[in-house]
């Protein structure tokens, strides 16, 4: 790369090398949590633990991508851990009732309305994308907890399709990868090689300019909140295949990891940088992480200190970062 | 005085609104009397005492996202300090906690000054900051209150040489929640100080130019959502007489009920009754629907609903008021 | 320029400096102040009057440089401290906190009322109430409620900047007559203005700036305006001999339908009125002093607001744009004036030019990426923007940057291209080139409107100009005789005698 100012400071070259290659520190930092887990633990690193990080990583990179494409237009989703939920148990307690593939259709239809709700209020409303996605959440967590009371006694099934998703293998690998190499696939062809995919960064990166050319937010926002919606009741459907028992805060606790892995992937929450990619290696860094709590035995609260610890130091950082680069 | 009507319009609709409710409670429920006022003025305190909080930043021009989580662990410290203390303990760990509240929301508004990071993410990371240190103080709902503190908040007020038919309608928790803040905001909001709060939420370039440190002021307003987040935090021990790790819906019902209180996101407008009426609105209309034996998880999604129509409708507004 | 040397100087500012980046905002700038004196401070746009007025009331911190007040070095580190030091400004936008009453507004800067509310008596307002919430008054009572405020603080210097720009012509009399008895009363008062009327009615001397330096500090006399134009020009007043443009079918013609007309446009408070036609295969100049309503006029056109009254007519139909995207599919592409409104700064250099290709809902799949890279690329040579730093467009130079913003339109397709100061502040080199493009865009029948701010440029570039002051179109000049000298003097409304009906 050549450079046009003369003498940058490190912390800016830094930043400049950052952007350009964002994904080789993100690589290296994987690497070195490996080596310490081993470090740590020797012998902990093998082939099973392989395939297990990647069958707790890949629903989390998933509901991570809710959040990456919001975060590329400055917003979020904070809704993703609910509607992942609502979708596996709509799932899970309607396919003794209607059939698998019905039931799967009606539960991906709700975590799309969901999302268009969202979409309706962040795109026309202007509500800030925080406060109206941890609204509707809300919400929807009320609507699940009712429709619990009446589907208790149908019982409940997990398709078996589902269940191979989540925890089979195929050569030592996760099945769940079947879902996920095309997801992902898609995903950044649409972030990279597609005008919907170009608008989100560029609504994050300066929404009066994109105005300016042209672009009406508003179509953009309302598709994209949509779009996190079906992603979210997604995810719930191959994790209800990975956890195997459908409850009403299933999918709950990766809501705050699924922010952290975005932002520690090297997408802005200002929106405008950043990528699928990054997000996947992220969720990666965060499960290694997660393995490490584990074995030196940090409760609970620990682990919620240090997420949003992280999410903090992320984004200072990334102002600095900017800053000086500019 | 009609001046004085049209300047406060807002407030006297929601009291409007909120008798007209206490009308309909009591048709609903013809044997709703002072306990049923007293039990819900106990349910809203602590959603009243965020609210506040809330009220406070958003005035300022910011938003607190960790109101609810620094609200839990001021109620998990109070439980564990109290559990067994003596009374004159019991009072040291209460001012103990006060001032916790008050560092709390200091780290948080130095935060958002020193890093310059958006006030909505600085509180959205510090939202679990606090949780996970609520959940390290106890693990699960627990520890004690102490049995005087308990009776600040429970019953109705005893004034000696009135009879008590008449005091027992007003309850404690009211009295509670109306001294507290009278002892707080209220000399605030006349000083300089208050003046200071209003006008960097109204229009920082101009407080900056009129010779306002609004990097202290800021850290002040949320200094105070601290406090105000502690007083909430007690309230909930001292309703339940436990602490609770899991933070409660304050934070959506506060951002409500400061809209729907005629705060205007984005600051500079509004004072503190309107939010507080329009908590106890919420709450009453959450109790009538109980009352119509409603089930409390529809009464639930009707809440959020209004919540984020609320919200949504507030947001509408403004979009119109910045196209005009 | 010795008459400052009987008494002490009340403010004495020297060889102040102030650098933002690349960009040297002022270079060597002095300004003085003696007691009971009120000194003009001029300059043409960009010379550096808005930083030294920033750095005088502590928004901003010099680089270099001193300032003294009554012979004390001042500290000038917040807007407060500016205040303490006994210097108080009166800024063009009211510094008033518009949620409050002006009670509180007195209490929080502590300002004494019966002084503030003698001076609103004085100034002509009776019917002010101490409870009225600012937000609610009209601009011209917060300014004078501003200036009251700042009179009442009793300061040793006063500084009004564009004082009188918002106010009707019977409270511009009674503010100036108030400011005349402050200075007659041992006050010293810095005052910057566009309107040579009031200057020569009040001042007593004029400092002027140009290019960052104070270049001269006059006597206000008889003929001043001529002087001081001719400085804020450098002295190079010399008529341009510009190769005369021979195209006459751009004016004048009224049997062609224009492709852009406008009538009677009004909107916010500084646009009032503004009609003028841009045609085809034509350049038109706009010029202006800073705030003269041109923003709203480019917004409007742009499609980015709404205008309060007038109309538009695109090839002869009437329009209403109620979002860019309309005036886009008109054919109307504005190229703003800060490059920060326009470009995706952390994007690349191809997304940013590609952008207004994917803005439509049906542009929304799979990119068509061989017509895209072409499209970006032969804009880019076009323009012969340097793309080694193509990656972050934040990255480029300025000038580089300008040239992406226009890059953009050229990919598209250009039909009506509002260019919005698109020179300042970059290279000789570059503007030489934008110039150069723009004629050709319009030999090749697109209609240009070019705002700018820098006069030297409109004989280079323009057919025709529109000079707008206060809002209105006050001349039409053609580029024959736009030479800076005249541009300037129909800018600040010295305009020549008998001006054609616009």
């Amino acid at each position: 790369m050549t450079a046009l100012n003369v003498g940058p400071t490190p912390l800016a070259r830094i930043g400049r090398f950052m952007a350009d290659n964002p994904l080789v520190p993100l690589i290296l930092l994987l690497v070195g949590l490996v080596a310490l887990l081993q470090i740590l633990q020797p012998g902990v690193v093998n082939s099973r633990w392989l395939a297990n990080t990647i069958k707790v990583a890949i629903p989390l990179a998933m509901l991570a991508a809710c959040q990456t494409l919001t975060m590329l237009t400055g917003g979020i989703d904070l809704s993703a851990g609910t509607v992942a939920t609502i979708s596996a148990f709509a799932t899970a307690t309607l396919t003794p009732l209607v059939g698998a593939p019905a039931a799967i259709l009606i539960a991906l239809s709700v975590a799309l309305v969901i999302g268009l709700v969202n979409g309706f209020g962040v795109a026309i409303c202007r509500v800030h994308p925080l406060i109206m996605t941890l609204g509707t959440a809300l919400i929807a967590s009320g609507c699940l907890l009712v429709y619990q009371r009446y589907v208790i006694a149908t019982g409940t099934k997990i398709p078996d399709f589902l269940v191979w998703l989540g925890t089979g293998r195929t050569l030592g690998l996760p099945n769940g990868l079947f879902l996920f190499l095309p997801f992902a696939t898609l995903v950044i062809w649409m972030q990279r090689r597609t005008g919907f995919g170009r608008l989100l960064y560029a609504l994050g990166s300066n929404e009066a300019a994109a105005r300016l050319s042209g672009v009406r937010s508003w179509q953009v926002l309302l598709s994209l909140y949509a779009l996190s919606g079906a992603i979210a009741g997604l995810t719930g459907l191959l994790y209800l295949g990975v956890v195997k028992t459908p409850s009403l805060s299933l999918a709950l606790p990766l809501d705050l990891p699924s922010v952290a892995a975005a932002v520690v992937g090297g997408t802005s929450i200002f929106g405008g940088r950043g990528g699928f990619g990054g997000t996947i290696i992220g969720a990666l860094i965060l499960t290694v992480l997660g393995t490490m709590l584990t074995l030196m035995q940090i409760p609970e609260g620990g682990r919620r200190i240090l997420f949003g610890l992280i999410i903090l130091a992320v984004t200072a950082l990334y102002i600095r970062l900017t800053e000086q680069g500019r | 005085m009609t001046r004085f009507l049209s300047k406060n319009s807002r407030t006297v609709g929601l009291a409007a609104l909120l008798a007209l409710l206490l009308v309909a409670t009591k048709l609903i429920q013809p044997d709703f009397g002072a306990s049923g006022l007293e039990s819900l003025a106990r349910a809203v305190l602590p959603f009243a005492f965020a609210t506040v909080g809330m009220t406070i930043v958003v005035i300022a021009g910011g938003i607190d996202l960790s109101m609810a989580a620094m609200m839990a662990v001021a109620s998990v410290t109070a439980a564990v300090l109290m559990e067994g203390a003596s009374d004159g303990q019991a009072a040291i760990a209460v001012l103990g906690v006060l001032v916790l509240g008050l560092v709390m929301g200091a780290i948080n508004g130095t935060l958002i000054v020193l890093t310059r990071v958006p006030d909505i993410v600085v509180t959205l990371a510090m939202l679990f900051v606090w949780q996970g240190v609520a959940l390290l103080i106890l693990n699960a709902p627990g520890g004690g209150a102490a049995p005087w503190l308990r009776d600040l908040v429970v019953g109705g007020v005893v004034l000696p040489g009135l009879p008590t038919a008449l005091t027992e309608w007003l309850p404690k928790a009211v009295l509670f929640l109306v001294i507290a803040v009278a002892l707080i905001w209220v000399p605030i909001r006349r000083s300089r100080l208050g003046l200071m709060l209003y006008a960097i939420g109204s229009d920082q370039l101009a407080a900056f130019r009129s010779g306002i440190p609004v990097g202290l002021t800021r850290i002040v307003a949320y200094a105070l959502a601290g406090l105000f987040a502690a007083l909430g935090g007690l309230s909930v021990t001292m309703g339940t007489g436990i602490g609770e790790p899991i933070p409660g819906p304050y934070l959506m019902a506060s951002v409500a009920a400061v809209v729907l209180g005629g705060v205007v996101l984005g600051g500079g407008r509004g004072g503190i009754v309107g939010p507080v009426l329009a908590v106890f609105i919420l709450r009453l209309v959450r109790m009538d629907l109980t009352l119509l034996s409603v089930d409390p998880n529809v009464t639930a999604i009707i809440e959020g609903t209004i919540t984020v129509a609320v919200v949504m409708f507030g947001g509408l507004l403004a979009v119109r008021g910045m196209q005009k | 320029m010795a008459e400052s040397e009987t008494t002490a100087p009340v403010l004495d500012a020297e060889g102040v400096s102030k650098r933002f980046g690349a960009v040297q905002a002022l270079r060597d700038a002095s300004l003085r102040l003696g007691k009971g004196e009120i000194v003009a401070l001029m300059g043409a746009n960009g010379a550096g009057k808005s930083t030294l007025v920033k750095i005088l009331t502590g928004a901003l911190r010099r680089d270099t440089g001193h300032v003294r007040i009554r012979g004390t070095e001042a500290r000038l580190n917040s807007p407060a401290a500016a205040r303490r030091s006994g210097l108080v400004p009166v800024y063009q936008e009211p510094s008033l906190i518009p949620d409050l009453d002006v009670a509180d507004n007195l209490r929080l800067g502590r300002t004494p009322v019966d002084a503030f509310r003698h001076w609103v008596a004085e100034m002509g307002i009776s019917d002010l109430r101490l409870d009225d919430v600012i937000g609610d008054l009209p601009l011209a009572t917060l300014r004078i409620l501003d200036l009251a405020r700042a009179l009442a603080a009793e300061p040793d210097v006063l500084m009004l900047d564009e004082m009188t720009a918002a106010l009707p012509t019977d409270l511009v009399e009674k503010v100036l007559r108030v400011v005349r008895q402050q200075a007659d009363g041992g006050r010293s008062i810095i005052y910057i203005s566009h309107r040579f009327a009031e200057i020569a009615a009040i001042c007593d001397r004029a400092t002027v700036l140009r290019d960052g330096a104070t270049v001269g500090n006059l006597k206000i006399e008889p003929g001043i305006e001529e002087r001081v134009v001719e400085l804020m020009l450098g002295g190079k007043v010399a008529p341009v001999a510009s190769e005369t443009r021979s195209r006459a079918a751009a004016s004048g013609d009224s049997a062609i339908i224009p492709r852009l007309r406008l009538r009677g446009l009004k909107a916010g408070t500084r646009l009032a009125d503004v009609s003028f036609e841009l045609n085809r295969g034509e350049v038109l100049g706009v010029v202006a002093l800073e705030g003269q309503g041109q923003d709203e006029l480019f917004d409007v056109l742009a499609g980015n607001r709404r205008p309060a009254a007038g109309s538009l007519e695109v090839d002869g139909r009437p329009v209403a744009f109620g979002h860019p995207a309309d005036a886009i599919a008109a054919g109307l592409t504005l190229v703003p004036g800060d490059r920060a409104h326009a470009l995706l700064m952390s994007r690349s250099v191809r997304e940013n030019i590609a952008l207004p290709l994917l803005a439509r809902l049906r542009d929304w799949g799979a990119i068509r990426v061989r017509d895209e890279a072409a499209r970006v690329t032969s804009a880019i040579e076009r323009l012969q923007i340097d793309t080694r730093a193509q990656g972050e467009v934040r990255r480029l130079s300025g000038g580089n940057q300008q040239k992406v913003t226009i890059a953009r339109w050229i990919a598209k397709g250009v039909n009506t291209l509002l260019l919005f100061d698109p020179t300042r502040g970059i290279d000789v080199r570059t503007k030489r080139q934008i110039y150069g493009l723009v004629r050709e865009l319009a030999g090749q029948g697109a209609a240009v409107l070019f705002y700018t701010s820098e006069l030297s440029e409109v004989p280079q570039a323009c057919d025709r100009v529109v000079v707008i002051f206060n809002g209105r179109v006050v001349d039409v000049i053609p580029a024959a005789e736009a030479d800076e000298a005249t541009l300037m003097r129909a800018a600040y409304g010295l305009s020549r005698a008998g001006t054609e009906p616009a």
